[in-house]
């Protein structure tokens, strides 16, 4: 049963901070760059820009609700399943999110990293 | 392609340094407050006096500018493996700062994000083609890689 309540927690945090990624590089490709924004406007325009982006403040909350759902995780323990096996999964769930709502080319090249990094990152919490 | 410019790779670089000194220092700071429960708010709205907390929030916030100004740029892809090189660097800053011992797993674990990051540094930094104004050469080129 514990470990029931660990995979859900794992699985909420693990979408939500999907969904807050794809959220905010959504609304940062229509920002466009910003370092070019910033060269021509200046920083009050970059900061203008960003805020007036809805989707920019969708990924804000998804992210806090991601934070927030790791905390309570970790306020039951069980630290070294919950933060490795969510970060892992976040980076295989990015790939197919970017794929499937951000059209990015996630190519061979790029599955490869995402798992090798999802391994990397569990084998260091180990 | 779109080539890199130095200060691009700055950006890649502060996202990895922020997250890391910023998490460094929050957790000093919560180390000196002690026990933090979750049913004393109070407890966390003081915890922003302490001076490791404030300067965490801050590099904190200076990382989340940079993952933004990254990500109006380059593939969340692409962007995404350059952040988990700071788990490399908590461990190697742990190794050689505080000698921390490092077990032959995580070695394994840093070589594998290492090795990851470096795949997908060698490749295409945006790959979207309908948001940019690109030519049919330049997409094919791309789609190769």
């Amino acid at each position: 049963m514990k470990d029931l309540h660990a995979w859900a927690a794992i699985a909420i945090i693990g979408m939500a901070a999907t969904t807050g990624d794809v959220l905010l590089s959504y609304s940062m490709k229509r920002v466009g760059d910003v370092g070019e924004l910033w060269k021509r406007r200046g920083v009050l325009a970059v900061i203008r820009r960003v805020l007036a982006t809805p989707t920019f403040a969708l990924g804000v909350m998804a992210m806090a609700v991601a934070f927030y759902s790791l905390l309570f995780a970790l306020s039951w323990g069980n630290l070294s399943l919950v933060v490795p096996a969510s970060a892992s999964l976040t980076f295989v769930a990015n790939a197919v999110a970017a794929r499937i709502f951000l059209h990015e080319r996630v190519g061979r090249r790029r599955w490869i990293a995402a798992l090798l990094v999802a391994g990397g990152v569990v084998l260091m919490a180990l | 392609m779109p080539q890199l410019t130095f200060r691009k790779y700055l950006v890649l670089a502060g996202i990895t340094v922020f997250s890391t000194a910023g998490d460094s220092l929050l957790a000093r700071g919560m180390k000196d407050l002690g026990n933090v429960s979750l049913h004393h708010f109070s407890g966390l709205l003081l915890a922003v006096l302490n001076p490791w907390v404030t300067a965490g929030i801050l590099l904190l916030l200076t990382f989340f500018a940079c993952y933004m100004s990254a990500l109006s740029w380059a593939d969340l892809t692409y962007v995404l493996p350059a952040t988990s090189l700071a788990y490399v660097l908590v461990a190697l800053v742990g190794h050689f700062r505080l000698h921390e011992v490092i077990s032959p797993a995580r070695w394994l674990g840093i070589a594998l994000i290492t090795a990851g990051v470096g795949f997908v540094a060698a490749g295409p930094s945006v790959t979207p083609s309908h948001q940019h104004e690109k030519s049919p050469d330049a997409v094919s080129e791309e789609v190769r890689t």
